[in-house]
């Protein structure tokens, strides 16, 4: 069992400007965590903190219910993966397992044992002599893994671990590492910028920026529902189109705006606390946007740009008020430039954010796609 | 073509150039080391000319094997020289480590204060140290020059080293510590092993003007039992008359340690260079 619980944990290197303003979060055993954020929101810092290699300036951080903060990172009893590996260059693949379990005295056959398991779970059974010069970045990154296999820690650290690997190979080890989470039940928190591997890799997401937490959900929530504006465009790619406009009628079951050129849409939204005047954000994803009119709100634009994907193609479409959106269409089907496009869109599918960036709570989210596919 | 011919000649005009100083670097040690195996009236006729089967002769050899200090001269050298060297190299790691990985407070002035030690020469302080060996009763004792050794090689050994540690990726030092590892262990099983290129250097450059000084064995350790190689064959020099065969001998078989231990750290310097190259 390895439960983390993180109490309104700070960080502030002067101590007047706090780089992580009181993080609050549970990690359940066995859930896989992952901290996603643009570079600079403090979601590395968080994972050093974790990890004790970063000191702790307030709040308090709890490993199986046990305050940890002033533990060094050794008896904490967790392991790390850095962005670079991090193996050490002059010992071969067997020695850098073994270094760790050495220094905490584990006897030989012990250490014989856990190096062999991990190494047979990683595929790495071959390479046990090798240098690390001598292995290429997809087999160093396994190794850096087993390393901390090896360890049976309580909770797994990864900081930015396939940043470093060719695109191919960046796919083939994020399923690996799925499926170690699977097949060692392990606790782990993972850190990346990159929302594909956040949506793919975690039980629970926990978006951030600015030091703060932004939103912590199942990715299918945060897809689904984001809270705020900063989620909504951060996650889902390409990003979400966001229309401006101000509330013309408002009820707890749907929201009126009339947007920027006049037309008035309708969103199936909680808006009971939103009052008429006041100005709105309305967000729609591409793959929401239908190339037809079997919707109740309706746009029609000029194509200017297509990204041709194969199975799809991202459509850039100027509107007749001269905002930009992109549209997901079907891939196979001929689209010319300055071609005029209708669309369209149920009104279940818009996302709609107060003044603040504040979402107003979706009704019926999801299962969306128009009969057409 | 003519593009071709340029780089030749830029080329050549360096070797040439290293050559040249190659020559004149080696010239005097040549010397020294063929008259070393000539009697004493063809170095003086021709100082220049190989020896031959007339020329040739051990006597200079002999003699120095005959003096009975001769061994006990050369003893002394490779105690002082590798004990320094030791302490120089081990201490300054540490010292380096410390204020390359640690900040503390004071920790940039004493980084300055070692800086110092490299422009100020220690022989300036020759005096004082005199004084301090004659109360603490160390003079004519080894450890007089190991100690002023290890205070001159100090500061360029920190200063090498440290750089070298502070190229390190930081994220090596953290595997290590997540992994458990003491801050000891680091240092002496994960840094150590990768700064040893860096080390070889410093041992290189340390070790060379401990073995060949005269100054300091000359003033500190100048009794018989202590004396160093380089002090050692001073006796062959005489006022009225010397001993140049004993002299040239003594002095050529003086170059061969520091060149064993010479080529045991170029070997690892080597090493060092082309683990870079490839990464």
């Amino acid at each position: 069992m390895s439960h983390v619980s993180l109490k309104n944990l700070k960080k502030s290197y002067d101590g007047k400007t706090d780089v992580l303003a009181g993080i609050n979060l549970e990690i359940e055993d066995g859930e896989f965590v992952v901290l996603v954020g643009p570079s600079g929101c403090g979601k590395s810092t968080l994972l050093r903190m974790l990890s004790g290699l970063e000191a702790i300036s307030g709040g308090d951080l709890e490993i199986d219910h046990a305050r940890v903060n002033d533990l060094p990172p050794a008896q904490r009893g967790i392991a790390m993966v850095f962005q670079s590996y991090a193996l050490y260059p002059h010992m071969n693949v067997y020695k850098n397992m073994a270094f760790g379990l050495k220094i905490h005295g584990a006897s030989k056959d012990e250490i014989d044992r856990r190096i062999k398991h991990a190494a047979s779970i990683l595929k790495i059974d071959h390479l046990l002599t090798r240098l690390p010069r001598e292995l290429s970045g997809g087999q160093r990154q396994r190794v850096a893994i087993g390393r901390a296999i090896v360890r049976e820690p309580k909770l797994f650290l990864f900081d930015e671990p396939l940043s470093n690997l060719d695109a191919a190979l960046r796919v083939q080890t994020r399923l690996e590492i799925a499926k170690l989470h699977r097949d060692l039940n392990a606790t782990i928190v993972y850190v990346t910028h990159d929302q594909v591997e956040a949506m793919t890799l975690g039980d629970k997401i926990v978006v951030m920026h600015d030091g703060h937490i932004q939103q912590a959900g199942t990715p299918l929530e945060l897809y689904q529902r984001p809270a705020n504006l900063f989620v909504a465009t951060f996650i889902g790619s390409p990003k979400m189109n966001l229309l401006e406009g101000v509330v013309a009628e408002a009820s707890a079951t749907e929201l009126s705006v009339t947007l920027a050129g006049g037309q008035l849409l309708k969103a199936e939204v909680d808006a009971s606390r939103a009052t008429v005047g006041d100005r709105v954000t309305v967000g729609i994803r591409a793959e929401h946007l239908w190339e037809n009119n079997e919707g109740s709100e309706r746009f029609t634009g000029t194509v200017n740009l297509v990204e041709h994907l194969g199975e799809a193609n991202y459509l850039y479409v100027t509107l007749s008020t001269g905002q930009d959106i992109v549209v997901r269409g079907n891939g196979e089907r001929e689209v010319e430039l300055g071609q005029t496009l209708n669309m369209s869109a149920p009104a279940a599918s818009f996302h709609v954010f107060d003044r603040d960036g504040q979402a107003f709570h979706r009704l019926k989210p999801g299962n969306l796609r128009s009969s057409k596919g | 073509m003519q593009h071709k011919a340029t780089r030749y000649a830029g080329s050549a005009f360096t070797h040439v150039i290293l050559a040249g100083y190659s020559i004149l670097a080696l010239f005097p040690i040549v010397l020294i080391a063929i008259n070393a195996f000539k009697d004493r009236a063809s170095i003086f006729d021709s100082p220049l000319s190989l020896p031959n089967s007339e020329s040739w002769s051990l006597i200079g050899f002999e003699k120095a094997m005959k003096n009975a200090h001769f061994f006990s001269f050369f003893g002394n050298s490779m105690i002082v020289t590798v004990t320094s060297l030791f302490f120089i190299l081990l201490f300054g790691a540490m010292a380096a480590w410390a204020l390359s990985e640690y900040k503390f407070r004071g920790s940039r002035w004493l980084l300055a204060f070692f800086a110092f030690g490299i422009m100020v020469p220690i022989r300036l302080g020759t005096v004082s140290i005199l004084q301090i060996m004659v109360s603490l009763n160390l003079v004519n004792t080894l450890t007089a020059l190991v100690l002023v050794y290890i205070a001159q090689g100090l500061p360029l050994a920190i200063m090498i080293l440290s750089e070298f540690m502070q190229q390190l990726p930081k994220e090596l030092k953290e595997a290590a510590r997540c992994d458990g590892v003491g801050e000891f262990k680091i240092f002496f099983q994960v840094i150590l092993p990768l700064i040893r290129p860096a080390v070889a250097t410093v041992a290189v450059f340390t070790m060379v003007p401990i073995w060949n000084d005269l100054w300091f064995p000359l003033i500190l350790a100048p009794g018989e039992e202590t004396q160093t190689i380089t002090l050692g064959v001073q006796q062959f020099i005489g006022q009225y008359a010397t001993d140049w065969n004993a002299v040239l001998a003594s002095l050529s078989l003086a170059v061969l340690p520091v060149l064993v231990l010479y080529m045991f750290f170029s070997r690892q310097l080597i090493r060092g260079i082309t683990a870079g190259a490839v990464k």
